[in-house]
């Protein structure tokens, strides 16, 4: 059973590379840094288990490593997607005022 | 259905809808008309995603997360809010670091809490792979961020030896990793030793990577941490972890071979050449002939008479602040009925796409910003090239100087145009510390100065003869 749910890991994660690499290709170099810092807020949904192990229980070593890892996550998030609007907003994406 | 299985249904639905969000999300990033809704729906995948966690059973405390978001939210606002766009590569690489960190601190916190015993072999390759990727990156991103900013030195720094040393931390790194999964009764300390190379590691990585190799850098470090984020999703069976991570780790992947080959360089080269410190490699070209100096309002007059212009932007553009005044000159351009657009080097600057930010942050619209491989046949037909703080990707020895270390790379031709402007602070040579024949070249004229400066100089000197007419 064990097995079988990593096997299932392992098929996601082939799977989301190839669509990665598929829709990454797409995105002209012209928005290069903002994919790559929409990407980096992307990947900071890591937050969520360090949410998980900041919420667990509390123990002094396991919390406080969880407290940093959930302020580092948030961190990208927030800024993360925030500098990403800032530069799309330049390019003027989305015409909102 | 118990509730509990009702609860845990509904954060896995979260999770899924976030997968889907952050795909379409990244899909309409391929056009700038469509890129900002598409970050909308991200942001709301990820606040699906959060919002899931919190209320799933496996939490039941707040008070320190609530600590964290609060931080992480703070810390976020300021750093986004002020971070001028010049900056913005170390921005990347600090966040490269956070999110390494925080991965590499869940690793640690889950094999501190439970054993490799009690992970079971499968879960230890995951966190193992997991703390090793985001310890070298944490560290080795930090380094990146120190160089582009200026607190450690750009240069390479070298000693004898130096790849041994790397690969031997290596070794005992992968070995530690491989002596926690064959042997998950093994001490604690054998962990902690890994933690400890694996910093070790990143350190010793970036610290011979000079300063122009950074695209490169910062888009594998950028890899390393998406990487490193689905290990966790393996450790802690999160698919979302996986999928968000699979994501980030293609797209990094993407841009360093892009950067690899824009330079014609290998990613091994960019990692172990220490390229920068190599001088002695262009030794054998001794370029002859004369540097035409031009003063700023002749090559203003240049400028105004000429039908087509185009302006290659260079990391020096960055460094002086010039894009806003760049700006003002090709409205100024613009306005005679001179057609005016911008060639952008996929290195130029100091990580991927750095120029063109730069530029629409100016305010450029980004349909005069053109990739290199659309506007190289249009410099036959160009009357002036204006090259600002840019050195190696327009030099013509990458073309025809077998004997250079950047022959193949490849490279804007502007010496095809009628005739070039340099603007440059000296006659230093460009970060590879190759001499530029195209500054020798008959159709070449330099204007020394800093760039914003001289730019300045011909916006004023073009208002002139705009007044004058």
């Amino acid at each position: 059973m064990e097995s079988q749910l990593h096997v299932i890991g392992v098929i996601v994660f082939v799977i989301a590379a190839f669509v990665g690499h598929h829709v990454v290709h797409r995105v002209p170099p012209l928005l290069h840094t903002p994919l790559m810092s929409a990407t980096n807020a992307i990947s900071a949904i890591s937050v969520v288990a360090a949410i998980t192990i900041a919420g667990s229980a509390p123990e002094a070593v396991k919390t406080t490593l969880g407290v940093i890892a959930v302020a580092a996550a948030t961190c990208n998030v927030v800024g993360g997607f925030l500098i990403t609007d800032r530069m799309l907003r330049m390019f003027g994406g989305g015409k909102k005022k | 259905m118990t509730p509990l299985d009702l609860n845990t249904t509904l954060v896995e639905l979260a999770y899924f809808a976030a997968a889907v969000s952050f795909i379409l999300g990244l899909k309409l990033l391929s056009n700038p008309r469509t890129a900002r809704n598409g970050m909308f729906l991200a942001e709301f995948g990820m606040l699906t995603a959060i919002v899931g966690t919190l209320l799933s059973h496996e939490v039941v405390t707040y008070q320190w997360i609530l600590v964290g978001l609060f931080v992480g939210t703070t810390a976020g606002v300021f750093i986004a809010w002020w971070t001028p766009m010049t900056a913005m590569p170390q921005r990347t690489a600090l966040s490269h670091a956070f999110g390494a960190c925080a991965v590499a601190l869940v690793g640690v916190a889950e094999y501190y809490s439970h054993g490799a015993v009690d992970l079971g072999r499968v879960k230890m390759t995951a966190i193992g792979f997991e703390v090793m990727l985001g310890g070298l990156t944490f560290t080795g991103s930090l380094m990146a961020f120190g160089k582009l900013q200026g607190l450690l030195p750009g240069s390479p720094v070298t000693y004898k030896g130096q790849n041994t040393a790397n690969m031997a931390i290596l070794l005992g790194l992968v070995g530690c990793v491989l002596f926690l999964i064959i042997s998950p009764t093994a001490p604690m300390g054998v962990f902690y030793v890994m933690v400890a190379l694996s910093l070790a590691f990143g350190v010793l990585l970036v610290l011979p990577i000079g300063a122009a190799d950074m695209p490169v850098v910062i888009a594998l470090l950028n890899a390393y941490a998406g990487l490193a984020g689905s290990a966790t999703g393996f450790a802690l069976d999160n698919k979302i972890l996986i999928i968000a991570g699979a994501l980030d780790g293609a797209s990094g992947l993407i841009l360093s071979i892009l950067m690899c080959k824009a330079m014609n360089r290998s990613i091994t080269n960019v990692l172990f050449g220490a390229f920068g410190k190599a001088p002695e490699a262009g030794e054998a070209t001794t370029v002859t002939g004369t540097i035409r100096n031009l003063p700023a309002d002749e090559a203003a007059a240049m400028l105004t008479g000429a039908e087509r212009v185009v302006v290659v932007p260079g990391y020096g553009m960055a460094v002086s602040q010039a894009q806003h005044v760049v700006k003002e000159l090709s409205d100024l351009l613009g306005e005679r009925g001179i057609d005016v657009k911008f060639a952008i080097h996929p290195v130029a600057g100091r990580m991927p796409g750095h120029m063109n930010v730069l530029l629409a942050e100016a305010g450029v619209p980004y349909d005069q910003l053109k990739d290199m491989e659309e506007i190289n046949d249009e410099f036959r037909n160009t009357d002036v090239v204006v090259v600002i703080g840019a050195n190696d990707v327009v030099n013509p020895a990458a073309k025809n100087n077998k004997a250079s270390p950047i022959y193949g790379m490849p490279i804007l031709n502007v010496d095809a145009a009628r005739s070039v402007l340099v603007l440059k602070r000296s006659m230093a040579p460009g970060f590879a510390g190759i001499e530029n024949e195209l500054f020798y070249r008959p159709n070449t004229f330099m204007v020394f100065g800093d760039a914003r400066k001289t730019v300045q100089d011909f916006v004023n000197a073009a208002k002139k003869v705009s007044q004058a007419a």
